[in-house]
């Protein structure tokens, strides 16, 4: 957008890069350290602290003794099945539950949407929903990490709203041609809304690769933990890790980077998608719902 | 196929809802089955894991402990809301320390997204704003766990900012674990993590103001920030108060999870909130209803603040949450 009719003073305009640099800065430098402290070795971590932006003589140790099969590569296992499970089962339900709702003036439609409105509006509380789970027998189960968090109806919405808007003609004429339902959820309709099924799908990986207090809650048997569980334990709360038969023990500060870029990395790896797409998806909530 | 064996009405055609009473309920379910179908397994979740747990909440009102179960437990009235009327002092300091960060984020993570979102407007470079964009979305999707460690790896004794001091002979600052400065602390990463997903609405407001209003305010001598004043700030306003509205029904749930994590190592004298003492005091403690009391008030108070303040966004004009 061109607002510039009279154009900035030069000290104004050098003031603007100076305040967003350092907000830059502000958010990338800590990812910096974090990396570096992780591939620092010894000498330099005891010499330094934390206070490390670059990795004099970078070492993989810290990565090798966090994947050599402890606590924190099965950590990350557990992550990793329940975010692939959970992100599958979240968006097939929401999918569906989007295309009951695509209809407008199908049996039954209206009152099931005020049910899912609702469900957004108010939410149940932390004590009703450990009871519900522990009743339900599903403590220190992975489906309670699964389970309590499957639909958010925020993405319901947000789907139905994207379903309404695809061209009713075409679903029709699949119809007169003798496509059922289902044959037309799949070969038509999930074929036309592949971003934003994508873009869900990834919110719903993103929330339950970071999900930390449901773990907290639920899962007791630290066997079980997901790797922010584990995050905490050894991180946060410093207790010290033992490495195994590892030969070479990396620093303690090394160790807790390594796990902490582990957790972030797959982050980053969809980050560039989900920017590309989620304020869309904001939007059309905002205005649809 | 039921729906393929009689002609389509011209009723299913019509682009808006249809009159339920032109189509008989009965026609009605027997075309559209295979919809209600594939809403049964998300209907059933939202009832179970939503609704359910939902009137679970009556516990407020029972002396329930977990081996008796939900529905065999005693009614007890209001006994488990004594608590909060009675003024328990650990209940007071939970919602003192609530008010206080809920107030510092009123000042600190509700502007400053505006202040940045006016700046980043300005700008004419489309690239260079998104660029800015892609860096301050990102920490958003980081989970509380990843946003607490990387802070203490920042901040910490043997962090970023205290090894840099002590190189350069600047003594250090004990910043993680000191409970004077938790409650700023905690502001400070809800304005790191959230600063840049908080200006997405803003700009987006903006970039829906018409130029020629700019372009008119200039013609008439306005300065770049007298524009501001007089086009930008009132073409967002209504964005502002709406989302000011919705702040306003969280004003008494700050970061549970963030504030559980870091709770340790300040104790609860200073870092205490509703949220975390619902929690301790239920799972940890085992009172169980006056916990689910606690939670129970704490959400009404909620949805009555945001009906209130949407009330006096009508008064001023404004669109609110909803229309009357």
């Amino acid at each position: 957008m061109s607002v510039a009719l009279t154009p900035a003073r030069p000290a104004t305009r050098a003031a603007k890069g100076l305040v967003l640099t350092v907000c830059c800065l502000v958010v990338i430098l800590p990812f910096l350290a974090v990396v570096s402290t992780s591939l620092a070795d010894e000498s330099q971590v005891a010499a330094a602290g934390g206070y490390v932006l670059w990795p004099e003589r970078p070492s993989f140790y810290a990565y090798e003794a966090i994947f050599d099969g402890g606590v924190v590569t099965r950590a990350l296992l557990v992550s990793v099945g329940v975010t692939v499970v959970g992100a599958s089962l979240s968006l097939a339900c929401t999918a569906l539950l989007a295309y009951g709702l695509s209809r407008p003036g199908s049996f039954g439609s209206r009152p099931i949407l005020m049910v899912v409105l609702f469900s957004v509006l108010f939410s149940p509380g932390i004590i009703p929903m450990y009871l519900t789970v522990k009743e339900l027998g599903l403590l220190d189960s992975y489906w309670a990490l699964i389970l309590s968090a499957l639909i958010n109806g925020f993405n319901v919405i947000v789907m139905r709203a994207f379903f309404l808007e695809l061209p009713q003609e075409l679903l029709d004429a699949a119809k007169i041609d003798g496509a059922s339902e289902l044959t037309i959820l799949v070969r038509i309709v999930l074929p036309l809304s592949k971003a934003v099924v994508a873009v869900i799908g990834l919110f719903y990986a993103v929330a339950y690769w970071n999900n930390f207090f449901s773990a907290l809650l639920y899962i007791t048997d630290n066997s079980k933990y997901p790797l922010s569980l584990i995050l905490r334990t050894y991180v946060v709360d410093n207790a010290t890790i033992g490495t195994g038969d590892a030969t070479q023990v990396p620093p303690q500060q090394s160790l807790q980077m390594a796990m902490l870029v582990v957790s972030i990395l797959p982050i980053l790896l969809v980050y560039p998608f989900l920017q590309k797409h989620f304020a869309k998806g904001i939007m059309i909530g905002a205005v649809k719902g | 196929m039921a729906v393929l064996s009689r002609p389509r009405g011209v009723v299913e055609t019509l682009p808006t809802r249809p009159a339920p009473r032109r189509v008989g309920r009965g026609r009605r379910l027997r075309r559209d089955w295979l919809l209600l179908v594939c809403a049964v397994p998300g209907l059933v979740w939202l009832l179970v894991f939503h609704y359910a747990p939902l009137l679970g909440n009556v516990i407020a009102f029972k002396d329930y402990q977990p081996y008796v179960g939900i529905a065999d437990a005693p009614w007890v009235g209001f006994d488990n809301f004594s608590i909060i009327v009675n003024g328990d002092p650990a209940f007071l300091n939970a919602l003192v320390n609530t008010l206080v960060i809920s107030l510092l984020q009123l000042l600190f993570v509700f502007p400053i997204p505006i202040a940045l979102a006016l700046l980043l407007n300005s700008l004419v470079s489309e690239r260079m704003k998104r660029t800015v964009q892609s860096i301050l979305y990102l920490p958003h999707f980081l989970s509380w766990v990843i946003i607490v460690a990387i802070f203490q790896h920042m901040l910490g004794n043997t962090g970023l900012l205290n090894g840099f001091l002590t190189e350069h002979d600047l003594g250090s600052v004990s910043i993680i674990g000191n409970p004077e400065l938790f409650k700023e602390l905690v502001v400070a990463q809800v304005v790191w993590k959230d600063t840049g997903w908080g200006m997405i609405l803003f700009l987006a407001a903006m970039s829906r103001i018409d130029p020629e209003l700019y372009e008119a305010a200039a013609v008439d001598g306005a300065s770049r920030l007298r524009q501001v004043w007089h086009v930008t700030l009132p073409g967002i306003k209504s964005v502002v108060a709406l989302l000011l509205i919705l702040r306003l029904g969280d004003v008494l749930s700050v970061g549970f999870e963030q504030i559980l994590l870091q709770q340790n190592a300040v104790g609860p004298t200073a870092s205490e909130v509703l949220d975390t003492y619902v929690f301790n005091n239920a799972v940890g403690a085992g009172s169980w209803g006056a916990s689910a009391a606690a939670g129970l008030v704490k959400g009404v108070v909620g949805v009555a603040l945001v009906l209130g303040a949407n009330k006096v966004a009508h008064l001023f004009g404004e669109r609110g949450v909803y229309q009357r």
